[in-house]
């Protein structure tokens, strides 16, 4: 059949009954390909609709549907086609999907088609065949490389007023649709001997070597056909098509259960000890992500081994006007005419400097393409046959703004000729794909042989290359050096593998003269097309000095692009090393980074986004406070109850006044399940103690609670808590909220790696005990309703702990301590009695008018009481900072109390903690406020201190204040300036005790 | 030479043919009276302000690579003065205020942007402490806004108001803070220092010092012996290494620091915004790419790379915050040798070797302080006498217990 | 990365929070007359080799464990890991 006739029957088949009257016929599909004609399937380009079949990307379709015309340029806005087939194109980028799934700067080579794809060109305004900012191109010899570093400085202002925004809205690429990622991502980890990195011959032959070993087996291909340029090419293996190899081989692969087939996956970057990155696209080739499904997964990868199979990826001869729709890569043009039955036009050019060139020539004539002429650069090309063969020739410009119309081509002879010809295809010869070999920094090295930069020496631990990567250019090498590759790899880490009988393939390594671009006076020829930086550019940033290969880059944008210079880097580097006079091994490279391709953001995340970005920590009375309407609030990981409105309170400070006037009055219950509490047992307990926290714990007695702080090694406060002796050799310890995990951490090291001989043994049992303060005058008779035992003042007086049991017979704590300045306790039950206590204790406490408070009363009772938190250890304060100055024993070896013995956090104006009261008592008082001297000016060198925590105090009836202040504790009385000027308040104040409520201590041990 | 647009317009018209290079590409002298070890942003700004500001001569720079390989030219790009503390506000806003004027002063288009700075907090305690920070921002002269949680609408409607694992309470806006492009710093202090005479010698690295009755004499470099009258290093992540030259060990750990960029986007963003409640910072380049940014990988490193996990944390931060990057792609990642300090501030100071300085520690915030640290640092080897701003950043800080810790997080480099 | 936990197997750093410079072990005698230098250069001071470097990691996401991992700071390559507390002991550390 021949490929009119086909084309002629295609159009009968693709007259679509239910046709929209816009859409094309398939005017450019071609004979045979790997896509499932049984099946049509819809999609519009710009608003257009047209037709296309399983197997298709978007790039194919449009081209079969005689689009060429996919993009605009970055800076010039130039009109651009596809010029790959493959996560290496620069040109054809498209704002996939809708609404909230619209996905800018997607490949379309890489888009696999569904049924009611919706693709929108992008960059351009207001359409894609005219676009207003293209005037860009027009103005280009003021844009020439880095014009913008030597202009736009004038006026100053004009910067971010005028010139920027223009610069902006005219940079960018695609939009985000500003709507949340409405999909699911996933991560998940997998575990492999040999993980093979792409599956082309070498990827498939490696894994099959692996595979029929027993290894375990990973192959992974961001293709969602495996088989890499087996499909492309019309190359035999065996007595098979390639195509039908892979395929035989993906069957076998899939049929081993010790092989994991992984395609449409990515291996984006190359991590330390053998751990990869891989990106699956799960669902992206559905129209919709099935429901309870995710759109892509993240993977890390555990490999023993890695053998990295990524093939090679064409490269452009730069000429002028190189980057016309329709210009594009010959390996691509053989790819969609073998592949996907399509072809960017009829009327076919192709220019190259080596014979792999040629087999594009060969394969669209196997397909009824009309050959318009071959233009080799090489004199000594060998002859072709059937075809204008124009040796010593090279393509000098191309006409065809949006679309490619002709050629003009200098003969060897000197003439110029204008062949017109809807598509060239171009070959300047095949880069190995070295990115994921550079991940670890290595360079990879020039090849004289071939050409090209293959991997270094020093790859990853445990990567090895194998095929085209490693610049094996035929596919009998590859299928080879795979197999080969694989089996050395498993032989390293001791599992042997056989080498599997090889089919027999091409063994012709083609032959090359390497040509980068063609010399041209006028004009502009692009080295990296996204980018727009043509050969002048690199010749400007030599002529400037930009010579390095990252000045380069940077000067210019060389290879900075969506395609992370894939198809551009290495010419870019030629051109500059043929300015410099170096080689390109001397001129070197930049550093190909990760990830390979690029992966959504989202993707990253998985499932840690939006609410579940943390996990919630509920406390043991969450259900109950739940129950009650509490209002919660975010304390570190932690949900607790802030405060539990009551119906009539229509702001938050009822309630809370209420909260507080009730304990104060009453009694009042909280959950402070939260503070880290850590069980310390071993006979050295106390002593360990003694040198974890900065006062003595030595001789505690047992049934005892003592208030203790503890120093970082450099002497500044790092927490502060209780420590309860249950027996002699039991001790629990309570820390803040916050450094809860902290001070586990730091009690672990100092006994493992500063004290290993001491008979201690620590846990936490944060999350073991529910644990609730009860506070207040009533707060004894309430507990003596729950606790089993008497607790009367003569049997557990302040600071006493005991176990007890609750509600006739259950084990639980009690400790008689107060953070609210009240008789109070802490009771706490194993955790899963929690619910239960606190429903028998907000029951009991009626009878009193008893309230549960939350965090807010419990911050208001603190900072009535004097009670430092997190405001005020804030991790540069001190003992002495701190008023405590006297807990920090000198007679005793304690953590940090040596160096909180250098002079700079003792000196005589040192900030003290005091309190701060309106000087008029109606007026407010902000945290955060500086304190000047009365008369003083408002300014830095006046600076007093700061207030670290305010609270209206119901009782007092006015605000409150915690703060520090240079010489505090001598200056009670004085009045200040407290001055927050980023809330245009100023406060006068006065220093005042810090302990507001109860200052000699009465309530506590009432 | 002198950049204009007109020069633009001239050069277009003609071809292009008279751009000049940007600096020369000397060979070193056998002595100079200042070397400047170190061809990024403070080296090179360091260079400058000697010779423009300090009116001294017969310096060099000494790289060994290329100039702006570093930091300067892996960063998030950002500039701000929203410190707390008296040792490091002044200096910062010194900074900024030489920001302000960079580019007519060393006629090079930086792309200085002041789009502000965004810090956005998530609980009472952390709006409690900004408004201390604005505060002392606003004693020191500098602007320092406090939004609540409608200010910050009003600025980034896009951000996650709706289903925030940790709610946007409010945040500190500095409209003076904004984005630099970073390279052109190295690019515009290389060539303002080249045309005042200043040898730029790059691929020379040092590998010794020599030092002679306890004053420098000289460097050893890989392109041999060059002598110098005074020294001053400048090399960020690799301070340790030259110092240990001189006998010197330091309080800095070297971390690597990742960074992200994503395809370029129509814009998305204004400024710059922090997140409170994760590891994740945002911008937007003018070339359209979201820059972001999180913590620190945590482990010393010299690799100039990182790993996964600081990759993940990093835009789960972002998916929590700002979930409409969910389909922007990340792009590229990069490491860049941190000099982590053990309070978090930097160091300019005099060592126990005559002739020789030092200036180090930036930690992460290294570039913002990119022209006040060239002209304090210049300022102490022109002078021997600190910068006013720079009085703070001493080495003995620490003996002395005077550290300048803005995160309380004590001697450990990597919670800084 | 992965650590080779001596108790555990091999382990995802992930589950592990890192300290810094395993000198952090050698905490100087608080008696010793200088004993606020030694204090200093032991909490402040440090190598910083761009190479093998010993450092503390916590096993926090496991069982606990302090180690002390020689790790070589240019390429990540892990070449010993070892319990901190018998490094401690080595170091002439006991109660």
């Amino acid at each position: 059949m021949t490929a009119n006739q086909m084309s002629g029957e295609m159009n009968a088949v693709f007259t679509p009954s239910d046709s929209q009257g816009s859409q094309k016929t398939t005017v450019n599909r071609l004979a045979g390909g790997q896509i499932d004609r049984s099946r049509r399937l819809r999609f519009t380009f710009d608003g257009k609709g047209y037709l296309a079949h399983p197997g298709d990307t978007l790039a194919s379709a449009l081209l079969a549907n005689g689009v060429r015309l996919m993009g605009r340029s970055f800076k010039y806005h130039r009109p651009r086609g596809v010029i790959s087939s493959g996560s290496e194109e620069p040109n054809a980028l498209v704002e996939l999907r809708s609404g909230a799934r619209r996905e800018p700067n997607t490949r379309a080579t890489v888009i696999e088609m569904f049924d009611g794809l919706e693709a929108t060109s992008q960059n351009r305004w207001p359409s894609l065949s005219f676009d207003a900012m293209g005037v860009n191109d027009l103005l280009s010899p003021f844009f020439a490389a880095g014009f913008y570093y030597k202009t736009f400085m004038w006026p100053k202002a004009f910067w971010e007023k005028l010139y920027e925004p223009i610069i902006r809205r005219a940079a960018g690429l695609g939009s985000l649709s500003m709507e949340a990622d409405p999909d699911a991502y996933d991560k998940g980890f997998l575990h492999c001997d040999l993980l093979v990195v792409g599956a082309g011959p070498s990827g498939l032959a490696a894994a099959l070597t692996a595979g029929r070993s027993g290894a375990r087996v990973i192959l992974a291909d961001e293709d969602f056909r495996l088989g890499g340029r087996l499909n492309a090419e019309t190359l035999a293996v065996g007595d098979q098509s390639g195509a039908d190899w892979a395929a035989a081989t993906v069957a076998e692969l899939a049929s081993m259960p010790n092989v994991r087939l992984m395609t449409r996956t990515t291996i984006i970057g190359a991590f330390d000890h053998g751990i990869y990155g891989a990106l699956e696209r799960v669902s992206d080739h559905l129209a919709v992500t099935p429901k309870g499904k995710v759109r892509q997964t993240l993977w890390r990868i555990y490999s023993k081994r890695a053998l990295v199979c990524a093939g090679a990826i064409e490269r452009p001869i730069a000429f002028v006007n190189n980057d016309r729709p329709g210009i594009m890569m010959a390996g691509a043009l053989r790819a969609y005419a073998n592949r996907w039955a399509a072809t960017p036009g009829h009327r076919v050019a192709v220019f190259t400097n080596n014979d792999d060139g040629l087999r594009t020539v060969a394969d669209l004539r196997a397909k009824g393409v009309q050959i318009a002429a071959v233009i080799d650069s090489r004199p000594d090309a060998p002859a072709l046959s059937g075809v204008e063969h124009l040796r010593g020739a090279m393509v000098i410009d191309a006409k065809g703004r949006l679309g490619l119309s002709s050629i003009v081509v200098r003969t060897a002879s000197g003439d110029t000729r204008t062949i017109p010809c809807d598509a060239l295809g171009v070959s300047g010869g095949w880069n190995p794909n070295v990115g994921l070999t550079c991940h670890h920094r290595s360079r990879p090295v020039w090849n004289d042989g071939i050409a090209a930069f293959v991997p270094g020496n020093d790859l990853p631990a445990g990567m090895t290359v194998a095929g085209a990567a490693v610049g094996h250019l035929t596919t009998a090498a590859a299928l080879r050096t795979g197999a080969e590759g694989a089996a050395a790899a498993l032989a390293d880490i001791g599992h042997s593998a056989a080498l599997p009988d090889l089919p027999r393939a091409e063994d012709d390594a083609p032959r090359l003269t390497p040509l980068w671009y063609v010399p041209h006076k006028k004009g502009r020829a692009w080295v990296d097309p996204q980018n727009d930086v043509t050969v002048k550019d690199v010749k400007l940033a030599h002529q400037e000095g930009y010579r390095s290969v990252e000045h380069l880059k940077r000067y210019t944008t060389l290879g900075m692009a969506t395609d992370q210079g894939k198809t551009s880097n290495v010419t870019g580097l030629a051109v500059m090393a043929a300015m410099t006079g170096q080689t390109i091994q001397q001129t070197g490279t930049t550093i190909y980074r990760p990830p390979y391709t690029p992966v959504p953001i989202a993707a990253f995340a998985g499932r840690s986004a939006k609410e579940d970005f943390r996990p919630k920590r509920l406390t043991p009375s969450h259900k109950w406070a739940t129950e009650q309407g509490a209002v919660f609030v975010e304390v570190g990981m932690w949900m607790r109850a802030q405060w539990f409105p009551k119906p009539g309170e229509t702001t938050w400070r009822q309630s809370v006044d209420r909260e507080v006037l009730a304990t104060r009055g009453s009694v009042g219950i909280c959950d402070v399940t939260t503070l880290g509490k850590i069980d310390v047992q071993g006979t050295d307990a106390a002593e360990f103690l003694n040198r974890i926290y900065a006062n003595p714990f030595a001789k505690l007695g047992v049934g005892k609670v003592r208030y203790g702080i503890m120093l970082r090694e450099d002497g500044m406060v790092m927490d502060d808590g209780t420590a309860a002796r249950l027996a002699e050799d039991h001790f629990v310890v309570t820390t803040t909220t916050a450094n809860a995990v902290g001070v586990y951490r730091h009690m672990e090291y100092c006994r493992q790696c500063l004290w290993p001989d001491m008979d201690v043994q620590l846990i936490s049992t944060t999350e073991a005990w529910a644990q609730f303060s009860v506070a207040g005058p009533n707060a004894r008779k309430l507990l003596q309703k729950i606790v089993d035992q008497d607790i009367s003042n003569e049997a557990l007086p302040y600071m006493g702990c005991a176990e007890v049991t609750v509600m006739g017979g259950l084990r639980a704590r009690i400790f008689r301590i107060s953070f609210s300045g009240e008789l109070a306790y802490e009771i706490a039950v194993p955790t899963r009695y929690g619910d239960g206590l606190i429903r028998a204790m907000a029951d009991a406490a009626k009878e009193f008018g008893g309230v549960v408070y939350g965090t807010e009363a419990l911050g208001v009772m603190r900072i009535e009481k004097g009670h430092a938190a997190g405001n005020e250890l804030n991790g540069t304060t001190t003992a002495l900072n701190l008023g405590m100055a006297g807990m920090v024993n000198k007679k005793k070896d304690a953590i940090g109390s040596t160096l909180s013995e250098r002079e700079g956090l003792n000196q005589p104006d040192a900030l003290n903690l005091v309190g701060f009261r309106p000087v008029s008592k109606d007026a407010l008082m902000s945290a955060g406020s500086h304190f000047i001297n009365a008369g003083a000016e408002a300014n830095a060198a006046n600076d007093q201190g700061y207030m670290t925590s305010v609270a209206w105090s119901p009782n007092l009836g006015h605000y409150v204040g915690l703060g520090f202040l240079k010489n505090g504790a001598n200056r009670k009385g004085e009045r200040l300036r407290a001055v927050c000027p980023v809330k245009d308040l100023e406060t006068e104040v006065e220093v005042v005790s810090a302990h507001f409520i109860d200052p000699e201590g009465e309530r506590l041990r009432a | 030479m002198r950049y204009s647009g007109f020069r633009v317009i001239r050069e277009a018209l003609t071809g292009h043919k008279g751009w000049q290079p940007a600096w020369r590409d000397p060979a070193p002298q056998a002595s100079y009276d200042y070397v400047i070890i170190g061809g990024g942003g403070h080296g090179l700004a360091t260079a400058y302000y000697l010779a423009k500001e300090f009116n001294q001569a017969r310096i060099a720079v000494l790289e060994k690579g290329y100039i702006g390989g570093g930091n300067v030219g892996r960063n998030t790009t950002i500039i701000r003065s929203n410190y707390l503390l008296d040792g490091n506000e002044p200096f910062y806003e010194f900074s900024m205020k030489l920001w302000e004027g960079l580019e007519q002063d060393f006629n090079f288009n930086a792309m200085v942007s002041q789009r502000g700075v965004l810090n956005l907090c998530h609980t009472d305690a952390q709006r409690d402490a900004y408004t201390r920070r604005g505060n002392a921002m606003r004693l020191n002269g500098v602007d320092a806004e406090l939004l609540d949680r409608e200010g910050v609408r009003r600025i980034a409607p896009f951000l996650n108001f709706d289903s925030a694992r940790f709610p946007i309470k409010g945040g500190l806006l500095q409209r003076r803070g904004g984005t630099v492009r970073h390279d052109a710093v190295a690019w515009g202090y290389a060539r303002g220092a080249d045309s005042r005479g200043v040898d730029i010698i790059q691929n020379c690295e040092v590998t010794g010092m020599r030092i002679e009755n306890g004053r420098i004499l000289g460097v050893e470099t890989s392109r041999g012996f060059i002598g110098a009258k005074k020294v001053g290093c400048a090399v960020a992540g690799s301070s340790s290494k030259v110092m240990s030259h001189a006998g010197m060990r330091l309080p800095i750990e070297s971390h690597v620091l990742q960074a992200f960029v994503s395809e370029g986007l129509k814009p998305v963003i204004p400024g710059v915004i922090t997140y409170g409640a994760g590891h994740f910072y945002v911008s937007q380049s003018d070339k359209g790419g979201l820059v972001f940014g999180g913590d620190i990988d945590g482990y010393n490193s010299y690799a100039q790379r990182g790993n996964m996990p600081v990759v993940e944390d990093v835009c789960e931060g972002g998916m929590s915050l700002m979930p409409i990057i969910g389909r922007a792609r990340l792009l590229r990642m990069w490491g860049g040798i941190m000099d982590m300090s053990m309070d978090g501030s930097p160091i300019i100071d005099k060592t126990d070797v005559d002739g020789l300085y030092f200036n180090g520690g930036w930690c992460y915030g290294g570039f913002k302080a990119t022209p006040a640290s060239g002209w304090a640092f210049a300022h102490l080897l022109a002078t021997d006498k600190p910068h006013q701003t720079a009085r703070a950043y001493r080495f003995d800080r620490f003996r002395k217990g005077l550290m300048i810790d803005e995160k309380g997080m004590g001697a450990q480099p990597n919670l800084h | 990365m992965i650590i080779n936990h001596p108790l555990l197997g091999p382990r995802d750093s992930q589950e592990f929070t890192y300290l810094g410079d395993a000198s952090l072990i050698d905490r100087p005698d608080w008696q010793a007359p200088d004993a606020v230098d030694q204090f200093h250069d032991y909490l402040y001071l440090r190598d910083n080799p761009a190479g093998e470097h010993r450092e503390l990691w916590f096993h926090e996401q496991g069982d606990r464990s302090w180690l002390v991992v020689t790790r070589n700071v240019v390429t990540h390559e892990i070449l010993n890991v070892e319990l901190a507390s018998d490094v401690a002991r080595s170091r002439g550390r006991s109660k």
